[in-house]
């Protein structure tokens, strides 16, 4: 981490500011506690296992979930009036259960007495079952870090270098991927298609098409982190896999993600309610199951708020990725997140022509990196500046790699010449890292030498932006976060609470609601078992 | 080195724009210098220096010479090859691009012609209509996210947005349509099975002019029709009773700048530049 105060933050301002945000998200966290999604239901089902699609790629785990809220409701859960089914025959396997479902030839029932402690038993030692596949893995990903060391583990730590693949066909990725990681590529991320975040089923097996790029399928992702594993070894490295949990099955993905051990996942807080058009109670309840899922699973988050820069000016906007920042924060520690597994984002998005940009960058990035000095923080480079002009577009590149090493960032997404041209060639990826380990290398721990001037202009910009975050908050907090959204406080959209797309997946939970997954995690510290296997003693069964 | 000219014997006070057959030029007219880069799959080396060698030749390109050869792994390498073409250009009969018949706008100019002209926002209801799924036209045209970097119609302040999403019946859409007062109807088509797409088109057109028989044109009495689509390339506006169709790669500002041109008196367009060079930085 870089060294801290530089720029000299009154820490009462930065307690008000992380108050205000704790004050805002509360509302939202008792809403998302009081509620369920069939995208958390189905969840639960992917975490115990059911994996396939009919003819038409239907998943069996919304057939089953589609079954059980036609004849008994969502209210209750899932797991009492599947695991009752099962329990009651003829089907043996949750698959066979759903294809009988998918004939319309089961019925459901919510169960009572004996017969719901029965399945609440047996609905409770399958989510375990899944459970304990999510911790192995990440016991897994701890055991390879320390034979396969990462950038990041270096003292100092020098950013990990994140880099993005996105072909559409998974069997062109992989070599893709492969080649990247072998130029010096740490955490390598493969971009979903156009607008899976829209579609209301995870597809699955092994995809050979997309638009703009690769379905994030279960598959696809044991495939691609099979590849990075082998290369991983080859390079005595260990190359992170990145993926999207956003959208209208986020919860499902971060299950898919935990059981295949990705390491990184996109999971921003409002991104999908802004930008995609999805309902904000829906957006906010998944969301907290998915986080939650990716705290056991020892996933870092990694949030879209270079988006507020695309949209809106990146100089007035500044604040508003500020106060992203703190609510991401807050709505992460509250589902178990730990500082460390959360990658805030930001980005290098001002306009290159006014007069000192770079300066400005640096207030911003130095800003960011002060107040979230445990954070892995993600930074973005420039991209609605890209002309198409490749080699100004290098230069600019340079200059973020370059702000990206002096305010200590931790994880440096690196810029294509070709931005906005078309997805990264070979040799686009090839120049994009021989520009980041130049500045790397050539600057080493330039990143100590660099104090910006006491009351200079880095400094004063820096405070000034977090007054800024603090007067919206004040607001976002008069208002409430929702209204807040609705009236379009973030972007420039407004998205009111019963808006958008995936609202009559939200159902409120009636007494007597179960999910034997929600129980493990709003029941056990997350990072339990982690901090045993740390310090090397046995796992109690 | 000499540059053909029509007529050849111009004074050297000639402007520029009247050479008519030209060649790249270097730094000496007429020396026909390009630069390029490209990838092979091969490892690097001599051999595979003459490689690009024999594909710049084969470009047209002589003499070429690599003067940047870098491996990317073991099975690729990366060239830099800068060379000579013989190739002439008659720029004489290159024609002069018809203009758009509609300027593009900025978002910025888009909001202030809405403002200025209707003196409320622009309502677009947007959908995918019958059994196509596939909401990735509409969205890229619609949500904020937009599409090839520019920022969907949501983005603009002075347009208010409708997004119905997929699977909409025609008659949910003309009841949407009337209850919002919409200005405008986008409709986004992407499955062709069966010529799915135009049939869905001309029973959306048909059932919208049905329900506003009195109206005059588009945009007077019944919504402007705007069908978008990749496959639509076969078909004219008429043979499906809309307004306009936008084919593959069409961008959100494109759209905006049509409705504006299409829904707005001429003048809002200039009035709106106006303004716009007068109220500064204000994008949203």
């Amino acid at each position: 981490m870089a060294p801290q105060g530089k720029l000299d933050l009154d820490p009462q301002v930065v307690d008000t500011a992380r108050r205000l945000a704790a004050r805002a998200a509360e509302p939202i966290i008792r809403m998302a506690r009081s509620h369920t999604t069939v995208s958390v239901e189905r969840a639960l089902l992917r975490l115990t296992g059911l994996t396939g699609a009919d003819d038409e790629g239907r998943p069996w785990a919304n057939h089953l979930a589609d079954a059980v809220r036609d004849q008994v409701g969502l209210e209750h859960g899932l797991a009492l009036p599947v695991w009752d089914a099962l329990l009651n025959g003829p089907h043996r396997t949750l698959r066979e259960l759903a294809e009988a479902a998918a004939r319309g030839r089961t019925s459901f029932r919510l169960p009572a007495g004996t017969d719901a402690a029965h399945a609440r038993e047996a609905a409770s030692a399958a989510a375990r079952g899944g459970m304990d596949r999510i911790d192995r893995r990440r016991a897994e990903r701890d055991e390879l870090l320390v034979q396969l060391p990462t950038p990041d583990a270096a003292d100092p730590p020098r950013p990990l270098v994140y880099l993005i693949v996105a072909t559409g066909d998974i069997y062109e990725d992989i070599p893709q991927a492969q080649a990247a990681a072998r130029e010096g590529a740490d955490v390598v991320a493969v971009i979903r298609s156009t607008g899976q975040s829209l579609l209301d089923f995870v597809p699955e097996g092994a995809t050979r098409e997309g638009y703009a790029g690769t379905y994030a399928t279960q598959e696809n992702f044991r495939l691609m982190r099979a590849a990075l594993d082998d290369v991983s070894r080859e390079l005595g490295r260990y190359v992170r896999l990145t993926n999207y949990a956003s959208g209208l099955c986020m919860p499902e993905i971060a299950t898919l993600a935990g059981l295949e051990r990705l390491d990184m996942m996109l999971n921003d807080c409002m991104y999908g309610i802004i930008f995609r058009d999805i309902n904000p109670r829906r957006t906010f309840i998944d969301q907290r199951f998915s986080r939650q899922i990716h705290a056991r699973a020892g996933i870092v988050i990694n949030t879209g708020e270079d988006n507020y820069l695309t949209t809106a000016d990146a100089v007035d906007a500044a604040h508003t990725v500020i106060v992203s920042q703190l609510l991401n924060e807050r709505f992460g520690h509250e589902a178990g997140l730990a500082d460390a597994q959360l990658g805030l984002g930001h980005a290098f998005e001002i306009n290159p022509a006014i007069p000192d940009s770079f300066r400005l960058e640096l207030a911003h990035a130095q800003l960011v990196r002060e107040l979230f000095p445990g954070a892995p923080l993600k930074y973005m480079p420039p991209t609605k500046h890209m002309t198409g002009n490749i080699f100004a577009g290098y230069l600019l590149d340079a200059f973020f790699n370059l702000a990206g090493v002096l305010t200590g960032q931790s994880i440096i997404l690196i810029g294509m010449m070709t931005e906005g041209i078309h997805t990264p060639w070979l040799s686009d990826r090839d120049l994009a890292l021989e520009n980041v380990r130049y500045v790397r290398d050539a600057c080493g721990a330039l990143a100590e030498d660099f104090m910006p001037r006491p009351d200079g202009m880095i400094v004063q910009r820096a405070k000034q932006v977090l007054s800024e975050s603090v007067e919206l908050l004040e607001r976002v907090n008069d208002e409430g976060l929702l209204t807040a959204i609705a009236e379009g406080t973030f972007g420039v959209t407004r998205r009111p609470p019963d808006g958008g797309k995936g609202l009559d997946g939200v159902v409120e939970r009636a007494d007597g609601y179960y999910n034997p997954a929600i129980e493990i995690l709003d029941g056990e510290d997350p990072h339990a078992r982690h901090a045993t296997a740390d310090s090397g003693q046995e796992v109690p069964a | 080195m000499t540059v053909e000219t029509t007529g050849g014997t111009q004074a050297p006070a000639q402007p520029a724009d009247t050479r008519q057959v030209i060649r790249p030029y270097g730094d000496t007219t007429g020396d026909g210098m390009v630069q390029m880069s490209f990838t092979l799959p091969i490892p690097a080396g001599k051999r595979a220096d003459a490689a690009a060698l024999q594909l710049a030749g084969k470009m047209g390109l002589d003499p070429a010479s690599v003067v940047h050869a870098k491996p990317m792994g073991p099975d690729f390498t990366y060239f830099i090859v800068y060379g000579r073409v013989g190739h002439l250009i008659d720029y004489a009969s290159i024609p002069v691009p018809e203009e758009r018949a509609y300027p593009l706008l900025s978002s910025q100019e888009v909001n202030l012609a809405v403002r200025g002209a209707l003196n409320r926002r622009l309502v677009v209801v947007g959908a995918c209509i019958g059994t196509d799924a596939h909401t990735v036209g509409i969205d890229a045209i619609l949500n904020v996210k937009g599409f090839a970097g520019e920022k969907g119609l949501e983005y603009y302040r002075e347009i208010q947005v409708v997004n119905m999403g997929a699977q909409v019946t025609v008659e949910e859409l003309v009841e949407r349509a009337k209850a919002e007062d919409a200005d405008a109807v986008l409709v986004s088509q992407v499955v062709t099975q069966k010529n799915a797409h135009l049939h869905n088109t001309k029973q959306m057109a048909a059932a919208f002019h049905a329900e506003y028989p009195t109206a005059v044109a588009a945009g007077v009495g019944r919504p402007l029709l705007v069908v978008g689509g990749p496959r639509f390339d076969t078909v004219t506006e008429e043979d499906l009773g809309v307004d306009r169709i936008f084919g593959k790669g069409t961008t959100p500002a494109e759209v905006a700048s049509y409705l504006v041109h299409a829904l707005l008196p001429g003048h809002a367009v200039d009035d709106a530049r106006q303004a716009a060079g007068e109220e500064g930085e204000d994008g949203r």
